[in-house]
């Protein structure tokens, strides 16, 4: 029997909150799947497990928060299973209020006072099964958690159900609006917005007066100015912690673009809008190949330095609302320009959206930073601990350029490397920076 | 399409790739990227819509000469095959 413990997101990660789970006693989960929601200080982190086998016990509540390291579920073998050991008949005696089970009817009542109590939170539509984490989206967004159609354990509705309503109803929403402007009263805009009426779960009609939220209320607004001051603590704590024991030093080197901007012109000349390529794809790899010849960089400094056999750059995504988030491109070195492409197009929304995965958040290996849209030539950055480097990229920019004794304009690129003068010295740094820059002047072998 | 019908798709892609931005108070004339805050990536996404939505397949040179609502709507009507 293994013990799935909550993960450390992030130097500056002590705790989580459990929002929702993905999973129930006997289910069979494998390597990669979701198991729960967690909030962090970045946002609601879906959290994968890295085993096979069965889920066993669900040992943390809703809305609990839980520290770095304390177990959350129990994960059993095949065998384990078979004997019936450890799982709660059908899942029901399961020592935890699941998101279903807040809406267990009165004859299953005997055996949910086994059970810890009701969140005194009880929301106010209890009749509806939906797990906390949907009916506060569903609040702040406006929707009638009666009209969400439930696919989770026993027919609960998630946050994606909600999201998937949110999102069918996008388009008509203005619309919506002003029609419910100009009849106020009309308490037949929820049905009419609802995409699909078949699949109002039949609770429905255990909810007294279905109590229509303000839609026109600026939501979003309110709810991304709360992550961002979250976000601000979680950047201020990762920062502090580093720039107090992290002795930096810092190199910069120019490197000429014309080559790699006149390739990356070319080919996606050739290419559909969809798969053009971002200078952004040619720096991230020609890091991760740089890394591959300097290794010492590519690793942690915790009680000495841990070199790290992966290359998993994280790449620094500004969020509009302040703040930033880092999510990981994993074993970057072996992708090709259109993978890192592909990962960057799935992910920069996600982080946007403060919706990644636990690995992309956890797993990176040094960090590149690319200020350059924001009109900035130079970057020094701050490493993220307990990585030992971080890579900094200014703008684009025309300046003049001497080579072969001639003077000329190009197109100029300012790299810089912040790292960790513990784990590696100026040497070293050096040969990286140079190594970044040569690969850059080859682009076609990226 | 008329330019309204244009506009309009432009402004729900535009909150589609960024919808913590409010593209509904973009002037004609601002430019779309430093107003509401896109980068080179949003920016892609916003062309790859282009070309779901209109058909149009935008080369990177044009990038410069669409940079505001106006010019935008004007390139589509031009661009677009009815």
């Amino acid at each position: 029997m293994l013990e799935y413990k909550m993960p450390s997101l992030g130097a500056d990660m002590e705790s989580g909150f459990l929002r929702e789970w993905h999973v129930k006693p006997g289910d069979r989960i494998r390597k990669g799947d979701i198991i729960a929601e967690v909030e962090t200080q970045k946002g609601i982190i879906e959290i994968e497990v890295f085993e096979e086998g069965i889920i066993g016990e669900l040992l943390v509540n809703l809305d609990e928060q839980v520290p770095v390291g304390r177990s959350m579920a129990t994960i059993l073998t095949e065998e384990e299973a078979a004997s019936g050991k450890a799982i709660p008949a059908a899942g029901v005696k399961a020592p935890i209020p699941e998101t279903a089970a807040q809406a267990v009817p009165a004859e299953e009542g005997a055996q949910r006072a086994e059970g810890p109590a009701i969140p005194e939170h009880a929301p106010e539509s209890h009749h509806i099964r939906a797990s906390p984490l949907a009916k506060r989206v569903a609040a702040e967004k406006g929707i009638d958690i009666a009209t969400v159609h439930g696919t989770g354990p026993e027919g609960a509705i998630t946050r994606d159900d909600v999201e998937h309503a949110i999102a069918a109803q996008a388009a008509p929403a203005k619309a919506a609006r002003e029609a419910k402007e100009e009849a106020p009263a009309k308490p037949a805009i929820p049905k009419e917005k609802t995409p699909t009426p078949a699949t109002i779960p039949d609770t429905k009609a255990e909810v007294a007066s279905p109590s229509i939220p303000e839609p026109a209320a600026p939501i979003p607004t309110a709810k991304a100015s709360a992550s961002a001051d979250t976000i601000r603590m979680a950047v201020a704590a990762a920062m502090g912690k580093s720039n107090r024991e992290i002795p930096h030093y810092y190199l910069e080197t120019k490197i000429d673009m014309s080559k790699a901007l006149a390739w990356l012109s070319e080919t996606n000349k050739q290419r559909p809008v969809k798969e053009r390529l971002l200078p952004a794809a040619l720096l991230i790899k020609a890091v991760a190949k740089a890394l591959n010849d300097i290794p010492e960089l590519n690793a942690t400094w915790e009680n000495g330095l841990q070199r790290k056999e992966l290359i998993n750059v994280g790449y620094v995504v500004a969020l509009r609302t302040g703040g930033i988030m880092v999510p990981t491109i994993h074993e970057t070195d072996t992708k090709t320009l259109d993978e890192i492409m592909q990962a960057l197009n799935d992910l920069i929304p996600r982080a946007r959206a403060l919706r990644l995965r636990s690995s992309e958040l956890a797993d990176s290996t040094i960090t590149v930073t690319s200020l350059g849209e924001a009109g900035v030539e130079v970057v020094y950055g701050v490493i993220y601990p307990p990585q030992v480097a971080l890579v900094g990229f200014g703008g684009i920019t025309e300046q003049p350029w001497s080579e072969n004794g001639m003077l000329t304009v190009r197109p100029i690129l300012t790299a810089t490397l912040a790292a960790d003068h513990r784990a590696s010295d100026g040497s070293t740094g050096s040969k990286f920076l140079t190594a970044i820059k040569n690969y850059l002047q080859q682009p076609d072998k990226l | 399409m008329t330019s309204e019908e244009i506009k309009q798709t432009l402004l729900q892609q535009l909150k589609g790739i960024a919808p913590d931005t409010e593209p509904e108070q973009l002037q004609p004339d601002d430019n779309i990227r430093q107003t509401l805050g896109i980068d080179s990536f949003d920016y892609l996404q916003f062309m790859v819509a282009l070309d779901e939505k209109f058909g149009i397949q935008t080369p990177e040179e044009d990038y410069g000469k669409i940079q505001t609502l106006r010019e935008l709507t004007e390139y589509i009507e031009a661009n677009v095959k009815n």
